[in-house]
């Protein structure tokens, strides 16, 4: 990675604002460290001189300017070395102290303090102390300390919290840039693989470190998301190689139909049955699109603003009606069983087809003689959302494919006389999907048992009314 | 019947114009929306077929206009959008039935008719009549010949429609949006066994049919010339 990008990447801005909030943080420290230590061996300075001034003005007041100068001379003689005192006459002529001559090099500063540097022993020094004038200013005391000693510690100091400073930042930068680098690397990984799958290869997945970080998190996800869109992906393709494949038959037979009209020296009546036989199959075609228009609305969610409340048991009662004659002329005994109004939230038009379709499979599959039962469960004895159950005495359909038959364009072996799309009941899923319900088969023992059970008691907004 | 057409498909359009030229109408033909809002509010047409989706002026808008102009032509739409929202949506615009493409030319012409004969203003009937077959609608009652024959509820609105529009042919969808109120067709073809349980009823020891069923479009109701 070249270092402009490395500059423009989020992680490392991050990490750089990182060291420097840490750097302006130690900078505080240190400084009130410097200032706590430093500042009050100045201040114990200060105020030791600030007493003894007072101590010598006590001195000057009560015995005049000859008892001050024998102070001075005594404590001169007693001095340490560290304490420095001086008193000049006009003429600048030294009366008495431990300073030859008074300092040319003072500079005073705001709160009246001075400081110099002296030579005592062939050795320069540095001094802190204060200049008070007598007697109109004509005579002048100084009363001083050494602090050499003093600065040189400060220094040292000053030097080692520069140094630990430096340190820090330097610590700072390269924990701040391994970090960058480490969660860089990830992320790193991350792109490289979502533009390994844009180049069309869907079936890569995004490393987990196993660290459960959320890194690993949005890992997971990613690859979670990644899974969903590879199913719908490889769905999508089956559903259209499904549908280019089941469309192909009955235009062909369309076209075959057209083409022996064509051909064939039939009278005219033959003609036109054979171009109605046509149309039929045209119709035939026209309804197999409807079917997977609808199927696919109903995915996508497009009726999802046409829910309202719809009554199951009418909805029932009306199918069980249109159907009557159908299983009574088929020698099928069609039952409803709907003793109370079951009200679920959902597009009743949809609603109905899916029943309707429910219906229409039972009898289509269901022998003369048999039975096929409509039933209308509120679902609350079994502590369940509400459902339309559909039973038939027909030949049932095995375990293992009944899964397999809510695909599109399925038909078991044994049905491929009957006439059908394969799509109803692909159809009665997909409406189930769309109203969050589920689509249940059963074995009837024998036949089948169908239930589309919708989502249990949904609140019904009353102010809506 | 003086009908309209605008629709921009030119091969679609021909067809239509030839069909129900044939059938007997007057048509004009509109290739967008602009010319078809101009012509109809021009001329007094029994009623209008207008596409969805036209160039320069969408079939909505037409009738919006229309209607907005005061004009009450019934308007049939034709659209490739042929799911429920989208008939409810032609319907508020104003429209008076909805077909989807692709359709059936004698499903068009049997709505056509209905729809002309529903906007001319008819008494309100308490009796209707076909032949010897009689529907008393306050009784909720049917006699043939004197004879009463016993309906189901569902079956005397199946006859009461049919007969509703007696002369006219009326298909399997228009059957079952009217006595059913579903806007689908089902797998199998129930009307059929409905009709002919009906036709058991009404025609059965009577010499002269009254419901005949049409080839390729649906069922008629009409007492012998």
């Amino acid at each position: 990675m070249r270092l402009l990008d490395l500059f423009r990447t989020a992680t490392f801005r991050l990490a750089l604002a990182y060291v420097l909030l840490f750097a302006a943080s130690v900078i505080f420290l240190l400084g009130f460290i410097y200032w706590r230590t430093a500042g009050f061996m100045t201040r114990q300075v200060d105020e030791t001189i600030a007493a003894e001034v007072q101590g010598l003005s006590e001195q000057y007041r009560r015995r005049g300017l000859l008892g001050l100068r024998q102070v001075v001379i005594e404590r001169a003689a007693a001095s340490s070395g560290s304490s420095l005192i001086l008193l000049t006459a006009p003429d600048g002529r030294s009366l008495g102290g431990n300073l030859a001559r008074w300092p040319a090099n003072a500079i005073v500063d705001e709160g009246g303090w001075i400081g110099f540097t002296f030579t005592r022993g062939g050795e320069q020094g540095l001094a802190r102390g204060r200049a008070i004038p007598l007697q109109g200013g004509l005579y002048r005391l100084l009363v001083a300390r050494d602090i050499s000693d003093l600065a040189l510690i400060e220094g040292t100091l000053r030097n080692t919290l520069l140094y630990a400073l430096g340190l820090t930042a330097l610590f700072g930068v390269i924990g701040g840039g391994l970090i960058a680098r480490t969660v860089l690397g990830r992320l790193n990984q991350i792109n490289q693989t979502s533009e390994e799958i844009m180049q069309g290869d869907l079936s890569r997945r995004i490393p987990i470190m196993g660290s459960g970080d959320e890194l690993d998190e949005l890992a997971k996800n990613l690859n979670a998301m990644l899974g969903q869109i590879e199913g719908l992906m490889t769905g999508m393709r089956e559903v259209a190689d499904n549908i280019a494949h089941d469309l192909r038959t009955p235009l062909n037979r369309l076209r075959n139909r057209l083409e022996g009209a064509m051909l064939a020296r039939d009278t005219p009546d033959d003609t036109k049955l054979a171009l109605e036989n046509a149309i039929e199959e045209a119709d035939g075609l026209i309804a197999t699109f409807n079917s997977l228009l609808l199927i696919a609305e109903a995915e996508s969610g497009a009726h999802r603003n046409t829910m309202e409340e719809v009554d199951l048991r009418s909805i029932a009662r009306d199918v069980v009606d249109l159907y009557e004659p159908v299983a009574e002329e088929r020698g099928i005994a069609l039952t409803l069983s709907a003793p109370e109004a079951v009200r679920v939230r959902g597009n009743p038009s949809l609603v109905a087809r899916a029943a309707a379709n429910l219906v229409d499979n039972a009898l289509k599959y269901t022998p003369t003689g048999g039975k096929v039962g409509v039933q209308i469960d509120p679902g609350y004895l079994r502590n369940d959302g509400p459902s339309i159950i559909v039973r038939d005495s027909g030949p049932g359909i095995p375990a293992p494919d009944r899964a397999r038959v809510l695909d599109r364009f399925v038909r078991l072996e044994r049905s491929r006389n009957t006439p059908g799309s394969g799509l109803g009941l692909s159809l009665v899923a997909a409406v189930a999907r769309m109203h969050g319900a589920a689509l249940e088969l059963a074995d009837n023992q024998p036949g089948l048992a169908a239930r589309l059970v919708f989502p249990k008691a949904l609140p019904i907004p009353q102010a809506a009314q | 019947m003086r009908l309209l057409l605008i629709e921009d498909d030119a091969t679609a359009a021909a067809y239509l114009v030839k069909g129900l030229r044939e059938s007997g109408h007057l048509v004009d033909h509109a290739g967008d929306g602009e010319d078809g809002l101009t012509l109809a509010l021009g001329g007094a047409y029994d009623a209008a077929v207008v596409d969805r989706m036209l160039p320069r002026m969408d079939g909505l808008s037409v009738v919006n206009r229309l209607r907005d102009a005061g004009n009450q032509t019934p308007v049939l739409f034709l659209s490739a959008l042929g799911e429920v929202d989208d008939k409810v949506r032609g319907l508020k615009a104003g429209g008076d039935d909805y077909l989807a493409k692709p359709f059936a030319f004698t499903e068009l012409l049997a709505r056509l008719e209905v729809l002309v004969r529903r906007h001319s203003p008819a008494a309100v009937q308490t009796r209707l009549a076909v032949g010897d077959l009689e529907l008393d609608l306050l009784s909720r009652t049917a006699t043939r010949n004197g004879q009463r024959i016993d309906l189901q509820p569902r079956e005397f609105l199946l006859l009461e429609y049919m007969m509703r529009h007696a002369g006219h042919v009326v298909t399997r969808t228009m059957l079952l949006e009217n006595v059913w109120e579903y806007h689908f067709d089902p797998q199998t073809n129930v009307i059929d066994v409905h009709m002919s349980r009906l036709r058991a009823k009404i025609d059965k020891n009577f010499e002269q049919p009254l419901l005949h069923t049409v080839r390729g479009a649906g069922y008629s109701l009409r007492a012998a010339s």
